[in-house]
C-alpha cells in the first residue's frame, strides 16, 4: 500500500517524473514517430488508451499471482498481456472507427514493444499502488508520453525549415533536442517531493 | 541475400566485428535506447547492464537459431518474446543474488530488456535464419557493441558529473561537477554529442573519399 494522494500520483507521471523525459521510457515512438504534429497525436492517443488497459488488467493478474505464489511468472504474463490488449484495441478500433484505424496504420502493432507500457505495468508494481492508485498512474503517464511526443514533433516541424549543419543528421539533432525538452521539464520538480 | 539456395555465407571474423562497430546497435542502428539513456549515469551501472542484455541476448539468439526449423511462421514473434521474457526473468533472479545493491539501482531497467528492440530485431533478423554457431557469434559482437556503447555514454557522464571513473576520483576536489549530466538532459545531450561526432568522422571520411576519387579521376583526364 502506498499512501501517495491519486492527484499527486498523476502529476508526478505526467509532468515531475515524465515517462519520456525523465524516465527514458517509449523512445522508439518517440524519436520515430514524431516527425508529423497528427500522427504524433494519434500515436499519443492510442498509447494512452492500451496503457491504461493493460495497467488496469496487469492490476488484477498481479493479484491473482500473488495468490497462487507465482510471483516469477510476473514478466511473461504482462508481456502477453499488453500483446493482447493491444490486439483488442486493433479490433476494437477497427470495428467503431475505421477512420482512426487507418491513420495509425502500422503504429498500432509497433505500440507492443514501446517499453512505456511495460514500464507502468512494472512501476505500479513495484511501488505498490492500489487500483484507483494504478488508474491514476496509467492515466498520468499517457498524458505525459502524449505531450513530450506532441511538443517534440512541434519543434521538429519547425526545425525542419531552418538551415542545419550538415552533421546534424536527424537522430543526433532530435536527441539535443529532447536533452533540452528534458531540461525544462526539470523546472517542474519543485512541484513535489520526487521519488 | 539473393541466392537463398545457395550454401549459407561461411563464418568469418566479420560477423563478430560488425556489431562492434560498423553497425553499432546504440550510434548506428538507434536500437534499445531506453535502457542506454536510463542506467548510464555512471560506469558500474552501464556495465552490468549491457553484461545483462549481452546473457539475455545470446542465449536467446542461440535458443532461436536452434529451434529456428520448429517454430511456426504464424507465432513466430510470440514465441521469440516468451523466450526473451523467460531469460529476463533469469538475468533479473541472477542478478537479485550476486548484488541487491545493483539490483536496486537498475530497478526495473533490468526486467525492460524484453522490450529493448535490439534483442527481438537480432531473433528476427538474424537468428531466423542463420546457423547457430552464427547467431550465437553475432549476437556476442552486438552485444559487445552495445555495451561498449553502454561504457562510453556512461564515463563521459561520471566523469563530468561526479568527477571519478568507476568509484575512483579523477579530478581534484576543487572541480565543480557538472550535475546537469547524471541528471536525466544529461543523457539525452552526452548521446547527442556522441552522435554529432561520429557523424563528423563519417563526414570527414567519405569526404576525404571522394576528394581522392575526384583527383584520381582529373588526373587520368590530363593523360
Amino acid at each position: 500500500m502506498n499512501p501517495e494522494s491519486l492527484s499527486f500520483i498523476f502529476l508526478n507521471a505526467f509532468l515531475i517524473n515524465n515517462f519520456v523525459l525523465a524516465l527514458f521510457l517509449g523512445l522508439c515512438p518517440f524519436v520515430g514517430v514524431s516527425a508529423k504534429r497528427d500522427t504524433a497525436f494519434n500515436m499519443a492517443l492510442a498509447t494512452a488508451f492500451v496503457m491504461f488497459v493493460s495497467s488496469t488488467c496487469s492490476y488484477a493478474i498481479n493479484q491473482i499471482l500473488i495468490k497462487f505464489d507465482l510471483e516469477f511468472l510476473r514478466l511473461i504474463s504482462y508481456i502477453a498481456l499488453i500483446a493482447s490488449s493491444v490486439q483488442l484495441v486493433e479490433m476494437i478500433l477497427k470495428k467503431f472507427s475505421p477512420v482512426l484505424f487507418r491513420a495509425l496504420g502500422i503504429f498500432l502493432p509497433l505500440i507492443t514493444t514501446n517499453c512505456a507500457i511495460l514500464g507502468v505495468a512494472l512501476f505500479q508494481t513495484s511501488r505498490g499502488y492500489d487500483f484507483l492508485q494504478s488508474v491514476s498512474f496509467s492515466l498520468g503517464g499517457g498524458a505525459g508520453f502524449g505531450l513530450a511526443i506532441v511538443l517534440m514533433a512541434g519543434l521538429r516541424e519547425k526545425l525542419e525549415l531552418s538551415n542545419l549543419p550538415n552533421i546534424t543528421q536527424a537522430a543526433a539533432l532530435s536527441m539535443m533536442l529532447a536533452g533540452i525538452l528534458s531540461l525544462t521539464f526539470m523546472g517542474f520538480a519543485g512541484l513535489g517531493t520526487t521519488a | 541475400m539473393v541466392n537463398s539456395t545457395k550454401q549459407e555465407a561461411p563464418l568469418t571474423l566479420d560477423v563478430f566485428t560488425t556489431g562492434i562497430w560498423k553497425e553499432n546497435p546504440v550510434f548506428v542502428m538507434m536500437l534499445g535506447l531506453c535502457p542506454v539513456l536510463a542506467v548510464t549515469n555512471s560506469v558500474e551501472n552501464s556495465l552490468a547492464m549491457g553484461l545483462a542484455s549481452v546473457f539475455v541476448l545470446v542465449c536467446s539468439n542461440a535458443l532461436v537459431s536452434a529451434l529456428r526449423n520448429f517454430i511456426p511462421k504464424q507465432v513466430r514473434i510470440t514465441t521469440y518474446i516468451i523466450i526473451i521474457a523467460t531469460f529476463v526473468t533469469l538475468v533479473d533472479y541472477i542478478i537479485q543474488a550476486i548484488s541487491l545493491d545493483l539490483y536496486n539501482k537498475l530497478g526495473a531497467f533490468i526486467q525492460l530488456i524484453v522490450v529493448n528492440c535490439l534483442i527481438l530485431g537480432r531473433a528476427e533478423a538474424y537468428a531466423s535464419k542463420n546457423s547457430f554457431s552464427k547467431s550465437v557469434i553475432s549476437a556476442l559482437g552486438m552485444g559487445l557493441g552495445f555495451t561498449l556503447a553502454l561504457v562510453m555514454l556512461g564515463g563521459v557522464r561520471e566523469l563530468l558529473g561526479a568527477g571519478q571513473l568507476m568509484g575512483y576520483q579523477i579530478f581534484g576536489t576543487n572541480f565543480q561537477p557538472w550535475i546537469i549530466m547524471i541528471l536525466p538532459p544529461g543523457g539525452f545531450i552526452v548521446l547527442g554529442s556522441w552522435l554529432l561526432l561520429i557523424n563528423y568522422i563519417g563526414q570527414r571520411r567519405t569526404g576525404k573519399l571522394i576528394a581522392e576519387d575526384l583527383r584520381s579521376h582529373c588526373s587520368v583526364n590530363n593523360h
